[in-house]
């Protein structure tokens, strides 16, 4: 179990993390979400022991990590772009902390093959880091991660160097693989589709601070102020009367402010919302709107495929109450 | 087909210098021997390579060379990381002094050498004194900066993430270092070795003051059958074998010097806190430095040495040199006239190294195009691995007729340090050029920059430091070198090393302590203009 | 993108500066202050123009260590309306090497400083004229082949020097013979430059040979087997172990000059002396390059070198006895440093004929 208590670290005067406190139980996947610059990649090199903390306790398991250098805590760092060593072949990258250990060899390899199967690289053996894909490359840095089993696997954006496709892809591999491996990963990014996919439990971090922390559904359906929201996929927040009509559409009760995902409004006839429509773009499976509701103003919506909205057009719309936060800020 | 075309082009210019300062006088000196009264005759030559002679002076040559190579990179290394990736206080003073050996005469180390080891000198009880060992000593004394600084360079614009992700799979710091750190400066650690095994294998005053007359080296065997003997078939002979083995030599360094990986980040890293774990290194640099220290202090202080007691009259007699017969000039016109020609030869060196490693450095599309990278890489490495005395009688027999009677040029002089401070320019900035992603380059010109504009905006920030550096280098090498300055220096304008040697070169009390005052001169301005030049840095230029 | 901007601008400019800095103030490229360049006549044009107006250039090839009083060159260009212009570099070695390499182009119109042990390889070359001078040297000096070519200027006597003031200290009987230095008694107290690295060392292994022939290897074997210690160069015996000048020197007999004792003067009195029964005469030639671009202008420049005036400066500026009887030594030398009466020679000739043998031979017996 990690534990983190007032972490601090200092770049020169600016606190680069701030005061963060976290923790994470076994077999969990943590993701820290903040956007560039946010001092989450620092808190994740303080993890790793790559940063001195300026003040508070990194404890994994009650023990105090302070005296312990990098290599000794037993903690796996998987870098944004792999850090696959140039000189080393993928079977070598791979079994580099086994040999390290000096494991015998024929185990070895069949370590190496095991895990290059589990990432889905078999036959990769002899290629050099060079000559491959960035996917590739990335999955042979989880593979090598992943050899000796570490107690902790700590993730520097291992996706978002990747194109979509192959993102979306990965993200349900390297899912499966860390919960087939059962092991504890704290993971940060930028992206919270990429959070989304990975992990269980979800820090948002601003300015060297976490903001909030919690089960991915609980900081999802409850951003703790606005910028969390707009960072964690929501579209917009109306304020004052909008909100207030808003929350009555959906038969809540009224706030000050309210956060609204794309999807948050629905065409329905038997809707108590009248907008009219500004733009429609068809999707593989909706129609997106931008629409001009009465009393809130421009918002987004989505409507049915086949439902033949154009701009224009007079809809009406229901509130799906999956779809919004109610933040809780008062003016 | 076409792109070996202008890769030849362009290195046409520098390979066309090579060819006249180096090619031509050593083949013109080699041919004194080959050729017996006009008519071609190797058997002659050939004979002397069978003298059992030749063979023990080889071997001596090559293990004392090798085991000062070894010792200067072992010794080398963790002052390499020292004082270049963590924040020691006066570390880039440090840096400047490391060079201080490099410009030190040899007459005057060798006696500052021999007044430590000798019988009487305070690690006589060592019994080293005129033993090969001391010869290895000093080999290692005067070389180990071209290992700290070009190894230094390269380490400093080492990607960490690398070895920060073996740390985090496992890998103890010396772990690290084995396994991911030093395959990666390889290719400056290869380079710079090389460079240190051609400098020992080719050193000449040390090896006589510290080996006395017992020990020959290659250079010194020549040095003796050309000028004193006059047997020049027996020096031709020894050129040749020089020549055969420095080539081998430089194809196996070649072969071990990898290409660096072009998607290699290079960055900049700061340089970080010292901390407790770094101890063992910091102490190691220590120990080293001390050890450099120590010759230069018995210098220092024989300097300050008035009969019994303490003084600056040593300096003040620099001064006054007009009062005194030996000194041609005075010290400060001396040191002028050395400065004066250190710039030339650091422009020179600069100007045709910077070609050369853009040249070797760029993409090869084909194996013949690598072939003739690699081969004008190991051309350009040649003139340290040749005997100077060679090269400089060459160029007396062959630079003699019009258009290119150069035996009398002010230019020599700087063209012949030079020639010395290539390889070494070369081998600075060829590891740092060699490791920009060539497609930065191609993004620069996809963007409207042309080729010179790329070179200004892409090549540079990242070469810059290096190329202070390699600056630093030339001036040092051109400040010190005196064999072929020596050979080619003219009464009228001396260099300051002459005129140490003629100080040194005559009985009298204030001599000695002059010549000692004179080094320390030397020494001190070295140092100071190699720290101004690499303050020159614009700060940050590089991290763009 | 502005600083970025900035920063190229600061440091192309900074290159520029560089740049104009080594072209303008501070090269030979650029001039300098002293014009270097621009006064000096290249050699080539030096010899015509002075062919044909009895003035012009004369250029003098010599060794390192050459070196007269700015006053007596002025003199001698503003009688003779030369120019002289001196190239001194290397060792007498490395002279004499050069000059034979480059018998056919010379590199000079005059040469000085080819000594009696190296005199045979340039004139076997051919590298030297005829000459005829205006002062007739003493005819000990001459050589015994070359005597119309090669002109003595100045003689030097290695001699076994001693430290005197520690030999009174130690109330020892300081050693005067070459066959004293195996003595006992001298048991590694001797300290002498290599034959095979030192222009003195060679000299004084000609001593040697000198003295005991065919038998000189069984001399030196008793010499080292007595502790002689053989060093690199003349400054490294004297400066690195003689008691008289080394700060930690052990070692109170030294090979060295016969004039060294001059420069060890303290209250009126010299510290050492030199042996002058153990002595080995250098005599330094000058001549005229075969195939000069300005024989007379070389001719006048050899005539000037035997002037009183220049003979006289001879001692002070390059620690030489000159070799005409009529020039002035310095009080000091005259005090201190006698010449030794009867130096041994060697054959110019024979030292050319044994050179290699004798310097293997000397390296391996002092190797084993």
């Amino acid at each position: 179990m990690l534990a983190l208590r007032d972490v601090t670290v200092r770049y020169g005067d600016t606190a680069a993390v701030d005061d963060v406190l976290l923790e994470l139980a076994p077999g969990q996947v943590l993701a820290v979400l903040g956007p560039s610059g946010c001092g989450k990649s620092t808190l994740l090199r303080a993890v790793a022991g790559l940063e001195p903390l300026a003040s508070g306790s990194i404890a994994w398991d009650g023990a105090d990590l302070a005296g312990t250098p990098t290599h000794k805590r037993g903690f796996a760092l998987m870098f944004q772009d792999g850090q696959l060593f140039a000189h080393l072949t993928v079977a070598r990258n791979v079994a580099y902390a086994l040999r390290l250990r000096r494991t015998p060899s024929a185990r070895v390899a069949a370590r190496v093959r095991e895990l290059l199967d589990l990432v889905g690289l078999s036959g990769y053996d002899d290629r050099l880091p060079g000559t491959l894909s960035g996917g590739e490359r990335q999955r042979v840095a989880l593979a090598r991660a992943l050899a000796v089993e570490p107690r902790l696997i700590l993730l520097d954006e291992p996706l978002s160097a990747l194109d979509a496709s192959l993102r979306e892809r990965l993200a349900g591999d390297l899912r499966s693989i860390l919960h087939a491996a059962g092991t504890t990963a704290l993971l940060v990014t930028h992206d919270h589709e990429e959070a989304f996919a990975l992990a269980d439990r979800l820090a948002v971090m601003r300015g060297g601070r976490v903001v909030q922390q919690g089960a991915i559904d609980e900081v999802w359906r409850e951003p703790v102020d606005e910028e969390t929201a707009l960072f964690l996929g929501y579209a917009r927040v109306v304020r004052d009367d909008a909100a207030h009509r808003v929350l009555a559409a959906a038969a809540l009760p009224p706030a000050y402010a309210v956060a609204l995902r794309r999807s948050a409004l629905v065409v329905d006839d038997a809707g108590s919302l009248h907008a009219v429509v500004e733009s429609a773009r068809v999707t593989p499976e909706l129609v997106r709107l931008v629409v001009r509701v009465e009393g809130v103003g421009i918002v987004d919506a989505v409507a049915p495929l086949g439902g033949r909205v154009a701009p224009g057009d007079e809809v009406s719309l229901r509130v799906d109450v999956t779809r919004l936060a109610v933040l809780p800020i008062t003016r | 087909m076409r792109r070996i075309t202008g890769l030849l082009a362009l290195a046409a210019a520098p390979v066309l210098v090579l060819g006249v300062l180096f090619v031509l006088p050593v083949a013109g000196m080699v041919a004194e021997g080959f050729v017996v009264d006009g008519r071609l005759a190797p058997g002659a030559v050939l004979d002397v390579l069978a003298r059992p002679r030749v063979h023990r002076v080889a071997w001596f040559t090559v293990w004392t060379s090798g085991l000062a190579t070894l010792l200067a990179v072992a010794l080398g290394l963790p002052a390499a990381y020292a004082l270049h990736r963590l924040a020691l206080p006066g570390r880039t003073a440090v840096r400047a002094a490391l060079l201080v050996p490099f410009v030190l005469p040899t007459v005057v180390v060798g006696v500052a050498f021999r007044q430590l080891l000798g019988e009487g000198g305070p690690l006589g009880f060592l019994g080293l004194d005129g033993t090969p060992i001391a010869i290895v000593c000093g080999l290692v004394f005067f070389n180990i900066a071209v290992v700290v600084r070009t190894v230094g360079v390269a380490w400093e614009s080492l990607d960490p993430r690398p070895g920060q992700a073996a740390a985090a799979l496992g890998a103890s710091p010396w772990q690290v270092l084995r396994t991911v750190t030093l395959p990666a400066l390889r290719p400056a650690i290869v380079g710079s070795a090389s460079i240190v095994f051609l400098f020992c294998a080719t050193a000449f005053g040390i090896v006589l003051t510290l080996g006395g007359v017992r020990y020959s080296t290659v250079e010194t065997e020549i040095y003796l059958l050309t000028t004193t003997v006059f047997d020049l078939q027996a020096a031709a002979a020894l050129s040749v074998l020089q020549i055969v083995v420095v080539v081998g030599l430089l194809a196996l360094s070649a072969r071990l010097r990898a290409t660096p990986d072009p998607t290699a980040q290079r960055v900049v890293t700061p340089a970080r806190a010292v901390r407790r774990s770094d101890a063992p290194v910091v102490v190691a640099t220590l120990l080293v430095l001390a050890a450099m220290l120590l010759p230069i202090l018995t210098l220092v202080l024989g300097s300050l040495t008035v009969g019994d007691g303490w003084g600056l009259d040593n300096y003040r007699a620099l001064t006054t040199a007009g009062d005194d017969q030996v000194l041609l000039v005075p010290v400060t016109a001396a040191l002028a006239t050395s400065l004066r020609t250190a710039v030339d030869a650091m422009w020179m060196a600069l100007l045709v190294g910077g070609v050369v490693s853009l040249i070797v450095t760029r993409r090869s599309h084909s194996v013949g195009e690598r072939r003739v990278r690699s081969t004008l890489d190991g051309f350009f490495m040649l003139p340290l691995g040749v005997s100077a005395v060679t090269l400089g009688f060459g160029f007396l027999i062959t630079l003699d007729e019009p258009p290119l009677d150069l035996r009398d040029s002010p230019l020599l002089v700087p063209m012949a340090q030079a020639l010395v401070a290539l390889p070494l320019v070369v081998r600075t900035l060829a590891p740092v050029l060699g490791g920009i992603d060539d497609r930065q380059r191609q993004a620069a010109a996809s963007l409207g920059a042309s080729p010179w504009r790329t070179l200004l905006t892409v090549d540079l920030p990242v070469a810059w430091k290096p190329m202070l550096a390699a600056c630093g280098f030339a001036f040092a090498v051109s400040l010190g070198e005196f064999g072929a300055t020596s050979f080619l220096a003219r009464d009228t304008n001396p260099t300051l090393p002459i005129v140490i040697f003629r100080l040194i070169g005559h009985p009298g009390e204030m001599n000695y302590g002059m010549a000692l005052a004179a080094s320390v001169v030397l020494a001190v301005v070295t140092a100071v203009v190699v720290l101004a030049v690499e303050r020159l840095r614009v700060p940050g230029v590089g991290a763009f | 993108m502005l600083h970025v901007r900035i920063r190229a601008a600061l440091t192309a400019s900074s290159l520029a500066s560089v740049a104009a800095l080594s072209l303008v103030g501070c090269s030979l490229v650029g001039g300098g202050g002293d014009g270097s360049t621009a006064t000096e006549p290249s050699a080539s044009s030096s010899g015509s123009s002075g062919a044909e107006q009895g003035g012009g250039t004369v250029v003098l090839a010599t060794h390192e260590s050459f070196h007269l009083p700015k006053k007596l060159v002025k003199a001698f260009e503003t009688e003779t309306g030369y120019d002289l212009e001196v190239r001194a570099a290397g060792d007498a070695g490395t002279l004499a090497t050069k000059l034979s390499l480059t018998a056919d182009n010379p590199i000079a119109d005059a040469a000085f400083g080819i000594d009696n042990t190296f005199a045979s390889r340039p004139l076997g070359e051919g590298a030297f004229a005829e000459v005829t001078t205006t002062a007739t040297p003493p005819a000990e000096y001459a050589l015994p082949e070359g005597g119309d070519r090669l002109v003595p200027i100045d003689s030097a006597n290695v001699c076994v020097n001693v430290d005197t003031a520690w030999f009174e200290q130690e109330g020892l009987e300081p050693p005067r013979t070459l066959e004293d230095l195996t003595d006992d008694r001298y048991r590694d107290l001797f300290v002498t430059p290599g034959a095979s690295t030192s222009s003195p060392g060679m000299a004084f292994f000609l001593a040697t040979v000198a003295a005991f022939g065919d038998a000189w290897p069984d001399y030196w074997t008793e010499l080292l087997d007595n502790g002689a210690k053989v060093v690199d160069g003349w400054e490294d015996a004297y400066y690195g172990d003689f008691t008289a000048a080394a700060d930690n020197g052990t070692r109170p007999i030294v090979v060295s000059y016969d004039s060294s004792p001059a420069f060890t003067v303290s209250g009126g009195r010299t510290t050492t002396a030199a042996l002058l029964d153990t002595c080995f005469r250098q005599v330094e030639y000058a001549g005229v390059l075969e195939g000069a671009d300005n024989p007379e202008g070389a001719a006048a420049l050899v005539d000037w070198m035997l002037t009183d005036e220049v003979q006289s400066a001879l001692p002070e500026s390059m620690y030489v006895f000159p070799v005409m009887p009529g020039a002035t030594v310095p009080e000091d030398w005259a005090e201190f440093a006698p010449q030794s009466g009867d130096p041994f020679e060697v054959d110019p000739a024979e030292i050319d004929a044994n050179r290699e043998q004798w310097l293997t031979d000397w390296t391996d017996v002092i190797s084993r």
